[in-house]
């Protein structure tokens, strides 16, 4: 031990992270994966079940399946538009003769750093059936309301919304960043060479913007898989009457500290950091096909 | 104008015969399409704004009011007196300003240990750090739940403030950070005037990091504030309440007084858009910085 003496400040200085991971983070983990195959209430014995809270989730759980279809449904339906429409506001605030870049960039970020709690509160009011915003609209314009929180596709639209609302803005900064990043002498060869400027779009733009379209495709999946305030607050426990807006991470809350169901709510975590993981490598294979455009 | 036309045609991808024409044409539907994604980043603001003015009758009144009325008092006032708003309010600046300041020294140290000094198993440590960084936080979440119930933190806000207290994304930006502004002359210099390895984080590194920390802290306190789910589960009384919390539960139990939630969700938000207003620039300049290193 006395070879180490010399590294004990580093050590020292690093330690905290390790010492409260251990506790609060890798001890958790590990205790869950025990947890998955016990059936348990929180307060009597723990029984050893083996595989069956996964056997009973996939083969004889109809909400675990509505919910993992919710998930997929509502990550599809906010992640598509976000990042598209975030392409197009980087390259707007990217152009070069355009004023208060500062304030466009401040208002469109001012979204993500709005509590999802204040945002759900705020977008349940343009949602509501009877007195919502929107469907006052709709009613003025000789169209039928729609029962937004209770109909199993408008409730997904109606999160999503929300995701992107929230979302777009923070994508887009980070998409400026790697377009300022892009040098400028690439397009002016380019330009010399005589490519248009859909070409210089499609084999210098692109291709160099792709590892951070990666980047952000990974964090909305991420994001996208962990949805629980949004449909939490629109809808309550249950996602809406027909079960809608129950995703993974609401149904997973639901199981646990509603039911008291821990082992079974364990092996929902252990599905949806597999289904994250997973995902993720799909995603990351996809966007990365074709390197070279 | 010449030079600006060419810049116009160049970002928008345009070609025409008559660029002067075209650059008049691109920045008029640039300058549209910035001003709609902006009114609709600002239009849910100004509604909660405008629902907070309004009397609850108002609401549920067709067609909608769409200018300010003259109740924000009344509702301001309604919340004051009911629901324990200040309480909530310093329960959330106490969770999300220790948090922050413990996140800000622990990551600061850590990321500054991983970029300025050579230890044994420097790089397993550090690899291990960032695989941490890929667990979803709801992994953990029952067995954390059940820790909290074995220390007794159950109703406590450090249940809130120490589990999260040096995270590993904090430690990669401040490593990178550091790495990237601090040479290793200025610690050899640091060193040859006797300073020992924590002076030289805490009086050499410090000031310089400053701009890395002000963002990190941004971020920390953000989420810290406006996290829902963990205080959700180990928080159950009122007086232990988050602001979060607070809100969401009025919007379940109020909803006769919609006027009065609508209130209190604004007091909720003001307080950080007058932040983020402040520091709007170097935050997101930071943001910036930070996704295209490397």
């Amino acid at each position: 031990m006395k070879s180490l003496r010399p590294y004990l400040a580093p050590y020292l200085m690093i330690s905290p992270f390790y010492l409260l991971f251990m506790v609060f983070g890798l001890f958790p983990i590990l205790f869950s994966l025990y947890l998955a195959f016990h059936a348990w209430d929180g307060l009597g014995e723990m029984k050893f079940i083996g595989l069956r809270n996964f056997t009973n989730l996939i083969t004889d759980d109809p909400d675990f399946w509505i919910s993992v279809g919710n998930t997929f449904a509502i990550w599809f339906m906010s992640t598509v538009p976000q990042l598209f429409a975030a392409l197009v506001v980087a390259f707007l605030l990217n152009a070069a003769f355009l004023k208060f870049k500062d304030g466009f960039r401040a208002i469109y970020f001012l979204p993500n750093i709005t509590s999802i709690v204040a945002v759900a509160i705020i977008f349940g009011s343009f949602f509501g059936t009877e007195f919502g915003l929107i469907n006052g609209l709709l009613g003025a314009a000789g169209l039928p309301r729609i029962d937004w929180l209770n109909d199993t596709l408008w409730v997904k639209a109606a999160i999503s919304l929300m995701v992107i609302w929230r979302w777009t803005g923070y994508n887009a900064i980070i998409y400026l960043a790697g377009l300022q990043s892009i040098p400028n002498d690439l397009y002016e060869a380019a330009t010399i060479d005589g490519a248009s400027k859909t070409q210089q779009f499609l084999s210098i733009t692109l291709p160099l913007l792709k590892p951070i379209i990666l980047f952000t495709v990974i964090l909305s999946t991420i994001g996208g898989m962990q949805l629980f305030t949004e449909p939490m607050i629109l809808t309550g426990n249950s996602g809406g009457a027909t079960k809608g807006g129950l995703t993974l991470v609401l149904y997973l809350y639901n199981q646990a500290f509603v039911n008291q169901m821990f082992g079974y709510a364990s092996a929902i975590a252990w599905v949806l950091f597999i289904l994250i993981g997973a995902f993720s490598f799909i995603n990351w294979k996809f966007v990365s096909r074709g390197e070279r455009v | 104008m010449a030079a600006n036309t060419v810049e116009v045609k160049r970002n928008l991808g345009v070609e025409s015969a008559s660029p002067r024409r075209t650059a008049w044409l691109g920045s008029a539907l640039v300058y549209t399409g910035m001003g709609l994604g902006a009114l609709a980043s600002l239009f849910p603001f100004y509604w909660l704004f405008v629902m907070s003015t309004a009397t609850t009758a108002d609401m549920f009144r067709f067609p909608p009011r769409l200018l300010p009325g003259d109740q924000l008092l009344v509702n301001i006032n309604k919340v004051l007196d009911g629901v324990g708003f200040f309480q909530s309010f310093g329960n959330s600046l106490i969770v999300a300003v220790l948090h922050t300041a413990m996140v800000l020294f622990f990551c600061s140290m850590a990321g500054f240990a991983f970029a300025k000094f050579d230890f044994p198993a420097k790089k397993p440590l550090f690899l291990f750090l960032l695989l941490t960084m890929m667990v979803p936080q709801q992994l953990g979440l029952i067995p954390q739940f059940i820790i909290m119930q074995k220390l007794g933190w159950i109703n406590e806000l450090k249940a809130l403030i120490i589990p999260g207290a040096a995270s590993a994304f904090g430690i990669f930006w401040m490593r990178q950070y550091t790495d990237s502004v601090i040479h290793d002359e200025l610690i050899n210099a640091g060193r040859i005037d006797g300073c020992r390895s924590f002076d030289l984080y805490w009086l050499v590194a410090l000031p310089i990091l400053k701009p890395a920390l002000a963002t990190l802290g941004i971020i920390t306190f953000l989420g810290s504030w406006n996290d829902y789910l963990w205080p959700l589960v180990v928080i159950s009384v009122q007086e232990k309440f988050t602001l979060q919390m607070l809100i969401a539960s009025m919007n379940g139990v109020y909803s006769t007084d919609y006027s009065m939630v609508m209130a209190a969700t604004l007091m909720a938000t003001v307080p950080l858009i007058v932040v983020f207003t402040l520091f709007s620039r170097q935050f997101i300049a930071g943001l910036m910085q930070g996704s295209v290193k490397d």
